[in-house]
């Protein structure tokens, strides 16, 4: 049963989602992708380059695609992809929102406790192995191109070593490299000579 | 009255602030401290903390937070709604059209683009997030060990977190009870 299913993976998500929005990327990657074939790693890439460029937590972002798409690629239609979506962008808020309430109902001062101090620095470090595994998975001949040395797999190869030297090092507005990738496959892979 | 301001605001803030997460704390904490004057700003300060350290997403638990000291718990469920609603209407949208558009050949070359990029995009915040979490020679391993059981041994990363979680509380204590006398 897709419904239950979508429910179930994005209560979990949110409830162990500590440390913003590409923690979640990777939780829903492993869960959606790895785990019950819901889309390919393609898919995900695009929905993640989409959920990027419209306004919004990319965590809701991706969760609401996500269910969608599950949904449809289930065989439904329309409109019970809309429930979908709109079931696993819910689900995703549940237990964090229950955790708040009742922070704020049992503590009237929240506390500094080391242990928790602790937790979050172990969780931290945690969520670094997490997001690096994700990208692991994303490192694919379906997002590079095949084979080596053919004009998608250097293109995209040229395009990932300038997203992390700008992002990472000039500290670029995310937007501009997706802007950028955009324009260049729209350009380079229209005009190209098919192989 | 307020209910309507409360969902507006965080609507508002949902659905102009691309990029999300850590880029929204400018414009709502100019929305919720400066325009409508709800919460001084150490309290936001408090409350982004606290948002922080709790699983989620950081924007709905701040809403969840601003909601429930203005209303209680319905306020609370007022924002949290309000934050995610333009994003949830946004994606459908693009949603319902993208999954129409991907047979043409010019979206198709434009995502071949975009796909390295995103990638690209995900292997950023690994080398940001070890300056933060102060990664060093001693608790490298942490993050090794986490990516060789997902990536090797295919564990899923929830039971990564509930160990780190585990793991942090009991190493917590033990320090706790060292220095103390």
């Amino acid at each position: 049963m897709i419904f239950l299913q979508l429910f179930l993976t994005f209560l979990k998500i949110g409830a162990v989602n500590f440390g913003g929005g590409y923690s979640m990327l990777a939780l829903i990657e492993n869960e959606v992708v790895d785990r019950h074939g819901w889309m390919t790693t393609t898919e995900f890439t695009d929905i993640v380059a989409l959920s990027q460029m419209t306004p919004g937590p990319i965590g809701i972002n991706v969760a609401t695609y996500t269910g969608y798409t599950a949904v449809i690629s289930a065989g439904y239609n329309i409109p019970l992809a809309v429930c979908g979506a709109l079931l696993a962008s819910l689900s995703v808020l549940i237990i964090p929102f229950s955790l708040m309430l009742l922070l704020f109902a049992v503590l009237s001062h929240t506390q500094e406790h080391k242990s928790i101090k602790t937790v979050m620095a172990v969780l931290r470090l945690t969520v670094i192995g997490i997001i690096a595994a994700a990208a692991c998975s994303l490192l694919t001949i379906d997002n590079f191109g095949t084979p080596a040395l053919s004009l998608q797999f250097i293109t995209s190869t040229l395009l990932f070593a300038c997203t992390i030297y700008f992002v990472w090092h000039k500290q670029v507005n995310p937007l501009w490299a997706l802007l950028v990738g955009g324009i260049v496959g729209g350009l380079v892979y229209s005009f190209a000579p098919a192989p | 009255m307020k209910y309507c301001s409360l969902f507006g605001t965080f609507f508002k803030v949902g659905a102009t602030t691309i990029g999300g997460g850590f880029a929204m704390i400018p414009a709502l904490k100019y929305e919720l401290v400066h325009n409508h004057g709800w919460i001084t700003e150490e309290e936001f300060t408090n409350y982004m903390v606290v948002a922080q350290s709790m699983p989620g997403i950081f924007i709905a638990n701040m809403a969840t937070a601003v909601g429930y000291k203005l209303k209680g718990t319905r306020g609370a469920i007022v924002a949290l709604l309000g934050c995610a609603a333009a994003p949830i209407i946004f994606i459908l949208l693009i949603a319902a059209v993208a999954h129409q558009l991907n047979h043409i050949a010019i979206v198709e070359h434009i995502f071949m683009g975009l796909r390295p990029v995103v990638v690209a995009l995900i292997v950023v915040p690994v080398f940001t997030l070890a300056r933060s979490a102060h990664l060093t020679w001693c608790n490298c391993w942490i993050p090794l060990a986490t990516l060789l059981l997902i990536v090797l041994c295919h564990i899923s990363p929830v039971w990564i977190v509930v160990a780190a979680i585990a793991g942090g509380f009991l190493w917590g204590a033990q320090r706790n009870k060292r220095e103390l006398p």
